[in-house]
């Protein structure tokens, strides 16, 4: 995508808007946004706003601050003179709290935080006929049960995809293969082994023992009963004799792969692509599978910018914005066009659009008491519970 | 003279000149009022909040009056632990302080000639013009795997103590340092010289002379300077982050409870842990007469 060189002028631009998005700007001119209160969808869109607030994970809005040659934002504050401001969060309950605060119009939320802010109100159902992007989306990330509710669409779908294990390649040998060397065989990279600090990860312990402890009987790691927490419990608790830390915020994990004080533990693409040759450092994905992500990009129910909100949902769905944002993260696009745009084999290597592999990757989503995995015998472990217990494991 | 004057001043100066009560409170109205709404009001808030409850899913908080969150937090085993732990790493920050700021607070106060005794207290006081944030991250590079501390007791067979509770006492000690060192200095400055010749003429050595005569001059001070380290080390949390590895004090449950498990009722009820401590550590401390020394 190419960087707008030329000086903004106000005619330009609005020249640009008109040109871009059409049916946006056609829809209506002097028309109030949606005057929802905290609930409705809009039906019709009005003038831009002039700027949008939004908070998502580090690396899905870049606007060429961290690497020049990384930009997709200036292209829509060209397009649609929104300028954008936005905030990166490192764990899904902080998004969770920081959207309580309203200082912000979108979200990038995955399946652990989607649910949540839609029972709470603070997300308003999102009318993708006023996103002609949305068309182009693959059909089985829609209308999921983390990014709708009560057939209504909370948001646009913007990319799934793994959290994967990284070891450096000098220290951890050989090429660890199995979640196995942050789990039973963690004593081995003792002080050295790094964990996701968020209740969540004890998905990841689920996931790990639905392969190693059968007996178990988890079928869904965010569906865990009493007996079956526990042993996930004690597993991390035994895991955490031999963590060096835990990380939520990503340029922490960074510089400790980068230091050598971390040499084995889950993280994210981004997090690789980022220490790039700073570090002997390798990813993959282990055969036990993998959490993962499937985020949405849904609009605050007292969204101040609304129209720039709309805007921005259709620009970072389009085949060419979807492809930046979601190589540069490294996952698979939301986009079925997307990686016509994406560099060679990159969305092979995230197995884009593969509805089969796409439904190994067990997405974050919110633990509730109703098991998601369909049981009606036990009540299962919920989200707070596992706040608890992961205070408890980290001691 | 003064009757002529005070017949041309304005009626309400004189009567704020006769009335001594009302002229005190106009005075002190504006404070108190900072005090009582923004300081006092904000801390009860906070207090009352610790007796309502949270649902779970939508995270709002309701107001229900429960004492749910202060029996967890009394009697849970994680918040016991973590208490403990939090308590033992503030005694031991404080006495590494105060071992540290005694010498140098002795020298500084009488030994040093008054030019280098200027320039003693701005080198005391210069990490405290650097961010707090910024010190706490110079200590985390310091005591990695291939940071500073390692490369210099490495050929000696040492190691890094690399993340965890050590290394936040070390990181802690170094912050609350200068806090510690200036109330000893200023209680050092009021011991006299001539009792410590006094008590050279009388035969006591150094060692002597320190423990029966500066000492008990002293121990106010030393307590003012033990409030600010014991009571900034029980409320930190960003450097247990930083540096603290995988331990976690009271302040990082606080702080996870708010951010994270969005639990504002829990995270007060915590939060009362700490104030609790460092009311007793006061009332202790007062009957020493050390708080006339802060």
């Amino acid at each position: 995508m190419k960087r707008f060189a030329t000086p903004r002028r106000s005619a330009a631009m609005l020249g640009l808007a008109l040109l871009a998005v059409p049916t946006l700007t056609g829809c209506g001119t002097a028309t109030s946004p949606p005057d929802d209160g905290g609930g409705g969808e809009a039906s019709e869109l009005g003038e831009f706003e002039g700027q949008v607030s939004l908070l998502a994970w580090p690396g899905y809005v870049e606007d060429g601050t961290n690497d020049p040659e990384v930009d997709w934002v200036s292209a829509f504050e060209e397009e649609t003179g929104c300028t954008v401001s936005s905030k990166a969060y490192g764990t899904s309950d902080e998004a969770f709290s920081l959207m309580k605060t309203g200082d912000y119009d979108v979200v990038a939320a995955s399946g652990d935080a989607s649910l949540r802010l839609v029972a709470a109100g603070d997300v308003a159902p999102v009318n993708t006929d006023l996103i002609p992007n949305y068309e182009g989306i693959y059909d089985f990330l829609k209308m999921q049960s983390w990014n709708s509710a009560d057939g209504e669409a909370y948001g646009v779908p913007h990319g799934y995809g793994a959290n994967l294990l990284m070891y450096n390649t000098e220290v951890v040998t050989p090429a660890p293969t199995s979640w196995d060397v942050v789990f039973d065989g963690s004593s081995a990279y003792k002080g050295a082994v790094t964990a996701y600090d968020s209740p969540i990860y004890i998905a990841d312990a689920a996931v790990y023992l639905m392969a190693h402890q059968p007996e178990l009987g988890i079928e869904n790691p965010y569906a865990l009963d009493e007996t079956q927490l526990a042993a996930a419990v004690e597993l991390l608790k035994e895991q955490r004799q031999n963590v060096g830390e835990y990380w939520s915020d990503y340029l922490k994990s960074i510089q400790a792969f980068e230091t050598g004080d971390t040499v084995v533990g889950t993280t994210w693409q981004v997090i690789r692509n980022a220490i790039g040759d700073g570090a002997p450092v390798e990813v993959v994905l282990p055969e036990e599978g993998a959490t993962g992500w499937s985020d949405t990009w849904m609009i605050a129910a007292e969204a101040k910018n609304p129209n720039c909100a709309y805007a921005w949902l259709n620009y970072i769905a389009s085949p060419e914005a979807n492809a930046q944002a979601t190589e540069y993260f490294g996952e698979a696009p939301s986009n079925e066009a997307a990686c016509a745009f994406r560099s060679e084999g990159s969305c092979e290597t995230f197995h884009a659009g593969d509805e089969e592999y796409a439904a190994q990757i067990w997405y974050w989503s919110t633990p509730i008491a109703e098991c998601l995995d369909g049981r009606t015998d036990v009540e299962c472990t919920d989200y707070s519970q596992w706040t608890t217990a992961w205070q408890e494991i980290k001691g | 003279m003064t009757s002529e004057t005070s017949a041309r001043t304005h009626p309400a100066s004189a009567f704020l000149h006769r009335h001594v009560r009302v002229r005190l409170g106009l005075l002190l109205s504006a404070p108190l009022l900072w005090l009582g709404l923004v300081y006092i009001a904000a801390l009860a808030a906070l207090l009352i909040t610790a007796f309502w409850t949270v649902d779970t899913f939508t995270g709002q908080v309701r107001i229900e009056w429960t004492l749910d969150n202060i029996v967890t937090v009394i009697s849970g085993s994680l918040y016991q632990a973590v208490t403990l732990r939090t308590v033992g790493v503030a005694v031991v920050v404080t006495l590494i302080d105060i071992a540290v700021a005694l010498p140098i607070a002795f020298f500084m106060a009488k030994v040093a000639s008054k030019r280098w005794q200027r320039i003693l207290v701005i080198a005391v006081l210069m990490p405290l013009w650097a961010s707090y944030l910024v010190k706490a991250y110079a200590w985390r590079s310091v005591l990695s795997q291939d940071g500073i501390f390692a490369w210099l007791v490495e050929p000696f067979g040492g190691s890094t103590p690399g993340y965890g509770l050590h290394a936040a006492v070390i990181t802690l000690a170094y912050l609350w340092l200068p806090y510690v060192i200036l109330p000893i200095y200023a209680g050092l400055e009021r011991v006299p010289d001539s009792l410590l010749e006094a008590s050279g003429d009388l035969g006591a050595n150094s060692w002597r002379t320190f423990r029966s005569v500066v000492l008990p001059l002293l121990w106010p001070a030393i307590l003012a300077g033990s409030i600010f380290s014991f009571s900034l080390t029980l409320g930190d949390y960003i450097t247990v982050n930083i540096v603290g590895g995988t331990s976690q004090l009271l302040g990082n449950l606080v702080y996870t409870n708010v951010g994270a498990a969005n639990n504002l009722p829990l995270a007060s009820a915590i939060s009362l842990v700490p104030i609790a401590i460092i009311f007793v550590y006061l009332a202790a401390v007062r009957r020493t007469g050390a708080l006339s020394n802060l």
